[in-house]
């Protein structure tokens, strides 16, 4: 199992980049490589060119303005995972983090790449979805922001262009206090989520829920966001079995089948994985853990 | 152990400090001048004519030497097809592997052609450019839709798709059933799956002209196999070609086989005239290294009000794949095994081995034995339930008591020999393991979990395992001039500590120190026949021949010293690498010097009349197996709502009769219990039903990692068997023989608030589920 | 040849300057160009962690990079862990004594995934180094004497370091 041939690339800028991107026919390119170098070596990619990202100056970065955590493409999971902003600020991320794949996998693996790559199993995307991330992109013309709900365009296929890089993530925060949790399923530890459930909640001295968000990753080509249940748990408690009742709806959603698991018993976790989401996102809202 | 200087103690590892410090030699390992590398083009299907195969661009293109089929093959053949069948009466058909594909490929992954190039990387550019046109033809994928009237022929020139046909059995089992109060009948899905020893396949291959000598380096399991096929296929003589089996990472059963790739690698180095090497990669061990697959069992136990067995009989389906690449016994011991351990006074099974087009399948760690297991400990969890008897109770009334013991059981094994349970307490062995889960408490546990809303459970399962299969292995002890005492021995090392144990057996008869014992195996050269590593067999066989050789070696020292010291054997002992006269050290000789003194000085005579040489070479020959036993019991808890499976206490109890290194033995147990756990909640080797291997990687296919694994208790008995000088049973695959049962029975146990019933492993959590809300609306 | 690439490397704490192909991986590299041969290749996909080795401390799955990747960076494989000849490593003393390992094949990464995560961690749960040796898997040990070297590596460690 190795790479078949290729011709490799080094750039330093990201001009440098968004210029090849241009210019060569059938090129690949290569941030974290935990994605990209398993699919070489099994040779299901045959690019002609492999555009290494990791000398590109300015790209690994993470930073907190005003309500808005900016996360450079080529940020290291890593340095995700070790960061005191993410812990304060995002700490869905955190959560999540720690359930993705392993510690070797995490030293290269960058947020760019897995957000590039989109694999429905995969956690980042689903934190991105659920807090309504903005991904920016990089081309020939300039950079653009694309919010994330419009990122996922197919099945591993993101809304960048051919001649576009992923250069950076925009998240905005929640409020101090909020509750999250990043639940899933998964065969092993740091295996892949069958399904997953990412929850946020801000919830109001009566112990009433004034925000929420709800993501189910695994399911289909994007993390999907469970908008009607969102809207039903505004001025709901924490009541688990009500909580129950709303998360039934998750057997609805659309759900691929594979060797890991078929539609129905991923569609059963979702209605499992969001209740044990919201429930231990409520119980850290409302500080009982 | 008292008295003994090293034998039976936890001492280090002999193989540790290369392998920690990287200065092992796996066979990639192995680079030799001028080398090259292959790659294998392979079936893309599971059933095919091949009506042509183009190798001129792939051969053209820069950087290949080679790209060889059957045809370029032919003329340096012998014989074109590996016969490697364990002998039976059993077989309906005959169906041996090409060197490489002879007009039909049977199983994705059967090579077609082998590429010899500058690298792998090239190799494999070229293998995509090896052009095969492919008939394709209706491919058989399941074994029982194989039996079926108007199934496609998994070889298009077979009568049917029956390998073998075979029945066992003893007492009138149909009158029995007739008569008998309690009738109980159960349909098992069993499966188990690859070796996925971490180190896959490889072989290292070159031609000494000189010498006239072919070397094969092979991560084998046998080397004397691997020599004995050669010689056979490429027409060779004793002398013309020598296998070596470097470090090996890990073999568990799969690496016994000899396969395709071995034989053209051989005739690949030998027609370039240039060492070639070939390593197998994780994906190629999926579709090619041979593998366990699917049984299925239609079984009825007959029982008394009491719950005492009166008689087992049934029927099984055993997945035999596309070829023989070992013989039935995979399915023989299945059905052997079932009543092991408890007293059944009649017993029936029949089975049939279909041929499929899927990868040939032969034994994996445990060989058959957690399947028979399997079978009895699900009948008996279900005979108990019905009858309203405790799970551990059903047990005592039908465990042979150790009284009993050596008892004969009804059944022969494939030589024909009486299968004799030669020494161990199986009730007690019971008792401990019921006592560390303390299963006596369990039902309170229960209850209180449950009143929590969590769901767990207790299982037990007991095994007893024929090991130690003969018929010998040949050790030879040699001191030379030097004073090094060399161990030489067909035994294969694999990782489980052969050396060690060979040395801690020597060294111990000859001077207590271990560094100065050298020992070679795995080299056809140094010893003239060997059987190699399986079933549990090296310590048995290889460690008394070792244990003979070393007395008969000291004996001889002594009795040389003797005479060279003017003392009297009795007098004298051997320490580290002298022998001196008790409570008189300054009174020695060497080892060295004594091995010199019978090697011969032209025109002089021997002292004392004696043969020339400090050596001696034994096979300890055995015809029967030795039986260890042991109780898995096991607690966990299930989360119904994902289907989890999460341990709260796994417990072995285990008796390997005499432990030459309880830290060895210890991690024997421990590795094979993983992998018993990974075969009951995790290893599914899947195929479509075009036969198409969908388990390909390690992601697609799961292997339990550190934080699955519970911490294993263990616990020993030690019943020394009669049947060789150490007393010692085999262990190597004991872990993995109770680890589905009693992990299925506890699921259950766990699952009976809803009165779920479980009929086969592995079990994946969808399944769980699924049986959960069947259960669920049966009830409503 | 394909396109190659000239890099240089320290390995081991040994400088190099090589020519590679660039689509050569980095632990065909080590094997097969350094003559490195410790470091193993189980899956080449990523999951077995057996080519695990260090990237300026930090452990990373060799298979998974490109040996050009490795142009102007650190590495140290299983061969460099032992500060001497004559000395092996705290943690590979302990492999030796609590049975460790059996083939030997995983052992590899399993050092380099634990020499890092010891550092990081220097008085883990059973549970945490569980965790922490998750993405490296063992068919021949069932990981209990790997878990009890790593624990017992970690007391030598934090014993040498108090004293």
């Amino acid at each position: 199992m190795k790479p078949p041939p290729f011709s490799y690339h080094d750039p330093s800028s990201v001009g440098e980049v968004i210029s090849l991107l241009g210019n060569l026919e059938n090129p690949k390119l290569l941030a974290g490589g935990q994605s990209l170098m398993p699919m070489l070596n099994m040779r299901y990619v045959l690019p002609d060119h492999v555009i290494d990202l990791n000398k590109v100056d300015g790209l690994s970065y993470i930073n907190e303005n005003g309500g808005t955590i900016s996360i450079g493409g080529m940020t290291r999971q890593r340095d995700l995972e070790d960061s005191d902003v993410i812990k304060a600020k995002c700490p869905l991320m955190h959560d999540a983090l720690l359930q993705v794949g392993h510690r070797q996998t995490r030293n290269r693996g960058t947020i760019g790449g897995s957000l590039s790559h989109l694999d429905p199993a995969a956690e980042l995307p689903a934190v991105c979805a659920a807090h309504d991330a903005v991904i920016v992109v990089q081309g020939p013309n300039g950079e653009r922001d694309i919010p994330f709900a419009e990122f996922p365009i197919a099945y591993m296929t993101p809304a960048t262009e051919m001649d576009e890089l992923l250069t950076g993530i925009k998240i905005p925060t929640w409020a101090e206090g909020h509750g999250y949790a990043f639940v899933e399923f998964a065969r092993r530890h740091g295996d892949f989520a069958i399904t997953s459930a990412a929850a946020l909640l801000e919830v109001g001295e009566d112990g009433a829920i004034t925000r929420a968000s709800l993501t189910i990753g695994g399911v289909g080509a994007a993390p999907v966001r469970m908008s009607d249940i969102e809207q039903a748990l505004i001025g709901q408690s924490g009541d688990e079995e009500k909580l129950r009742e709303l998360c039934e709806a998750g057997r609805e959603i659309d759900a691929l089948g594979d060797v890991y698991a078929s539609s129905e018993y991923r569609q059963h976790l979702a209605t499992v994985m969001s209740r044990r989401a919201l429930v231990k996102a409520y119980d850290r809202a409302t500080g009982k853990a | 152990m008292s008295g003994w200087k090293v034998f039976g103690s936890r001492v280090k590892r002999l193989e540790d400090p290369a392998l920690l410090t990287g200065q092992g030699r796996f066979v990639d390992d192995i680079i030799l001048p001028e080398m090259l590398h292959a790659a294998f083009v392979r079936s893309p299907h599971g059933h095919a004519k091949i009506t042509e195969i183009d190798v001129e661009q792939a051969r053209s293109m820069d950087g290949v030497h080679a790209v060889y089929t059957l045809n370029d093959f032919r003329p340096h053949l012998a014989n074109e097809r590996l016969v490697v069948g364990l002998p039976s009466p059993a077989y309906k058909q005959e169906l041996d592997r090409p060197t490489l594909a002879d007009g039909e490929v049977v199983y994705v992954g059967e090579p077609v052609a082998i590429v010899v190039a500058d690298t792998r990387y090239i190799a494999e550019d070229a293998a995509a450019i090896v052009i095969v046109d492919y008939d394709i033809l209706p491919a058989v994928a399941d074994c029982r839709a194989a039996l079926e009237d108007g199934s496609p022929l998994a070889h298009s020139t077979s009568p049917h798709n029956i390998l073998a046909q075979f029945d066992m059995g003893y007492g009138e089992v149909d009158a029995v059933f007739e008569s008998a109060p309690h009738v109980y009948s159960e349909s098992m899905w069993q499966h188990r799956g690859g070796s996925h020893s971490i180190e896959c396949r490889g072989a290292v291959s070159f031609y000494d002209p000189t010498e006239d000598l072919l070397t094969l380096y092979s991560a084998t399991q046998a080397a004397h196999t691997a020599k004995n096929v050669l010689i056979d296929m490429l027409g060779l003589n004793e002398n013309q070609i020598r296998v070596i089996i470097p470090d090996v990472g890990g073999g568990f059963g799969p690496k016994l086989v000899f396969y395709q790739e071995d034989v053209s690698v051989v005739l690949a180095a030998k027609l370039l005239g240039r060492p070639v090497k070939w390593t197998e990669d994780r994906r190629e061990h999926f579709i090619s290294t041979t593998q366990e697959r699917d049984q299925f069992w239609e079984v009825e136990i007959a029982v008394d009000d009491d719950g005492k067995i009166l008689g087992i009989r049934g029927s099984m389906i055993h997945d035999h794949g596309a070829y023989t690449a070992r013989g039935i016994n995979l399915a023989f011991n299945s059905a052997l095994i079932v009543s092991l351990p408890y007293d059944v006074p009649c017993y029936y099974m029949d089975v049939v081995l279909a041929v499929t087009n899927k990868v040939p399948v032969t034994p994996v760690r445990g060989a058959g034995h957690p399947q028979g297991i399997f079978v009895m400990e699900r009948l008996l969890d279900r005979a108990a339930r019905e009858l309203g008897i405790d799970r551990p109770e059903i047990r005592r009334r039908n465990l042979i008591p150790t009284e009993q013991l050596p008892f004969t059981k009804g059944l022969k094994t494939r030589g024909d020999a009486p299968i004799v349970l030669d020494s161990g307490d199986y009730l007690a062995c019971m008792e401990d393991a019921l006592g560390r889960v303390d299963f006596d408490g369990f039902p309170a546990r229960q209850k209180k979990a449950l009143e929590e809303g969590r769901y767990i459970g207790v299982g037990i399962a007991n095994y007893v395992k024929g090991t130690g299969r003969g018929p010998f292995e040949t050790v030879t002890v040699r001191i030379g001039p030097s004073g090094k005492i060399m161990v030489y021995s067909g035994a294969a090392a694999m990782g489980q500590s052969t050396h060690t144990m060979l040395t801690q057996i020597v060294a111990e008869y000859l001077g207590g120190d271990m560094s100065n014992v050298e020992v070679v195996t795995g080299d056809s050269s140094v010893v003239p026949m060997g059987i190699g590593g399986s079933a549990s067999r090296q310590t048995v066989t290889a460690g008394s021949s070792a244990l003979l050789a070393a007395q008969e070696v000291r004996d001889k020292a002594l009795k040389i010293a003797a005479h060279m010291l003017e003392a009297s054997e009795e007098d004298l002992e051997i320490e580290g690498s002298e022998i001196r006269v008790k409570g008189v050290p300054d009174l020695k000789v060497g080892l060295g010097q004594v091995a010199h003194a019978v090697a011969g000085t032209p025109g002089y005579a021997l002292p004392g009349g004696i043969e020339p040489g400090m050596e001696a070479t034994k096979n300890f020959m055995i015809d029967d197996l030795t039986f260890v036993n042991g109780t898995a019991a096991v607690e966990v808890e299930v989360d119904p709502e994902t289907g989890k499976v999460s341990f709260v206490k796994y417990v072995i109890v285990h008796d390997c009769g005499t432990v030459v290194n309880p830290m060895i033995v210890d991690g024997q147990v421990i590795g094979g219990t993983a992998h018993g756990i990974g075969n009951a909640l995790f290893e599914w080797m899947g195929y479509d039903e075009s036969a198409q291997p969908i388990t390909t990687n390690f992601a697609e296919y799961l292997l339990v990692s550190a934080p699955e694994m519970p911490h294993i208790e263990l616990g020993h008995m030690e019943s020394p068997t009669p049947l060789n000088p150490l007393g010692v049973k085999g262990v190597g695959e004991c872990g993995v023989v109770p680890a589905p049962a009693a992990i299925i029975s506890a699921v259950e146990n766990a699952l009976s608030p809803f009165g779920v019933h479980i009929d086969q492993v592995p079990l994946r959590p969808p399944e769980i589920v699924e049986k959960i809300q069947r259960a669920k609306a049966l009830a409503s | 040849m394909g396109e190659t690439k000239k890099i240089s490397l320290s390995v081991n704490g040994k400088s190099y300057e090589e020519e590679v192909e660039v689509r050569f991986h980095l632990a065909d590299f080590l094997r097969q160009q350094l003559g490195l041969t410790g470091t193993h290749l189980g899956c080449e996909h990523g999951v077995c962690g057996a080519c695990t080795i260090l990237l300026n401390g930090r452990s990373v799955r060799s298979c998974l990079l490109l040996a050009v990747q490795a142009d102007g960076q650190e590495i140290t494989t299983i061969e460099g862990i032992a500060p001497s000849e004559d000395e092996m490593h705290p943690l590979q003393e302990a492999f030796r004594d609590n049975h460790g390992l059996q083939c030997g094949f995983c052992t590899p990464g399993m050092l380099t995934t634990l020499i890092e995560f010891l550092g990081d961690n220097p008085d883990p749960t059973e549970r945490e180094v569980r965790e922490a040796i998750s993405g490296n898997l063992c068919r021949c040990t069932g990981y209990q004497g790997i878990v009890a070297a790593a624990l017992d590596a970690a007391q030598r460690l934090r014993e040498a370091k108090g004293a």
